[in-house]
């Protein structure tokens, strides 16, 4: 059944603590107290969680697709911006 | 072959946990009939939600009813193999899911007392009933919450809603006094403190929905003629339908598993 009319909102769930908040998926709510009880009806019904944060869908902004090879493509010669591009000298142990 | 009904010796604390377990098996099973109807499918996985908290709850008291009784039966038992009038849930839980007003006003009804009452009973003298309320109350709070959440934005939502939800509201309202019900078999269980009056949560009880009505713009019924009987097995003609179904595979396939 269609659910014209309501809100989409964005689901982020954190499953411990020290974790960072992660997408998980969208769902549909009238209004903010809804749409936070459906988030725990429908996302963390196998103790996935310990914190939600929703976020109506309409505030989010996004990359646009099309500009993928500008915005990304770029960095993906950059090698040496990764740690694992440079030699470390034993000595030096773990860093 | 149809599976005959078993037979339970209801001393009274058996008969009191009876009752509390029919009354969330008979409320768990009706949520369970929205699964794949509900208007949104956030609110399928809802309604399915606090079924299964419901029959979760229902298991727990049957065990331990199973356990006092110590006559051979078991959860399975009870909920199968007991007839209608064996049945001692409150009339309010065994009412037709009707629209989703109706439903959402009869889970209101019930998490309204339910809440209050497996808070208080935390208190029990009686270990394993304070400790099925422990975990029943977290469950419950959530009921009464999002039932609320919901009076409000149907009351005061559309002129369909609205009357939808006073309809639900007047017509389940006479089921409400069968919430405070208690007879002799209660009286020694009170006066032991293995189980709270039932009169102490009326006020609580009474301003919760006066409170969540008025928010709501829905009119409270005053008092009027309450029905009973649940509790001694006299229920409307809506539960043998319920239990034919609920009961149709083990009345059947006496002893089937898979």
């Amino acid at each position: 059944m269609s659910t014209p009319n309501i809100q989409l909102w964005e689901v982020f769930i954190r499953s411990r603590n020290g974790l960072a908040h992660k997408h998980v998926g969208s769902l549909h709510a009238a209004d903010a107290a809804l749409a936070m009880q459906a988030a725990r009806d429908i996302y963390t019904r196998r103790g996935e969680g310990l914190s939600i944060w929703i976020v109506p869908s309409d505030t989010i902004v996004a990359s646009d697709p099309a500009e993928k090879d500008m915005m990304f493509d770029p960095a993906l010669s950059k090698i040496y911006r990764h740690p694992t591009f440079y030699d470390v000298p034993d000595e030096v142990g773990h860093m | 072959m149809a599976a005959a009904s078993i037979s339970v010796t209801e001393s009274s604390l058996v008969l009191y946990a009876l009752r509390r377990a029919d009354d969330a098996l008979i409320l768990g099973h009706r949520l369970s009939e929205w699964c794949g109807h509900a208007p949104m499918m956030e609110e399928d996985m809802a309604l399915a939600n606090m079924g299964l908290d419901l029959i979760g709850q229902a298991r727990e008291l049957y065990s331990y009813a199973a356990k006092v009784e110590d006559n051979g039966n078991d959860e399975d038992r009870y909920a199968y193999l007991r007839d209608v009038r064996q049945y001692r849930n409150l009339l309010l839980v065994e009412q037709p899911n009707g629209d989703f007003a109706r439903t959402i006003v009869r889970q209101f009804f019930y998490s309204a007392f339910a809440d209050a009452y497996w808070r208080a009973m935390m208190g029990s003298e009686d270990a394993t009933l304070a400790a099925i309320a422990a975990k029943s109350e977290k469950e419950s709070a959530y009921h009464i919450r999002h039932s609320s959440e919901w009076v409000i934005r149907l009351g005061d939502g559309t002129p369909e809603s609205h009357r939808r939800a006073q309809d639900a509201v007047d017509d389940l309202w006479a089921f409400t006094g069968e919430l405070f019900h208690t007879d002799d078999s209660d009286a020694g269980l009170i006066a032991d403190r293995l189980v709270i009056d039932p009169e102490s949560l009326r006020a609580g009880w009474t301003d919760t929905v006066t409170g969540i009505l008025r928010t709501a713009t829905l009119a409270c019924p005053g008092k009027s003629w309450m029905q009973k009987g649940g509790r001694s097995g006299n229920h409307s003609e809506h539960l043998g339908h319920l239990l034919s179904e609920l009961q149709s595979l083990q009345r059947s396939f006496p002893g089937a598993t898979w």
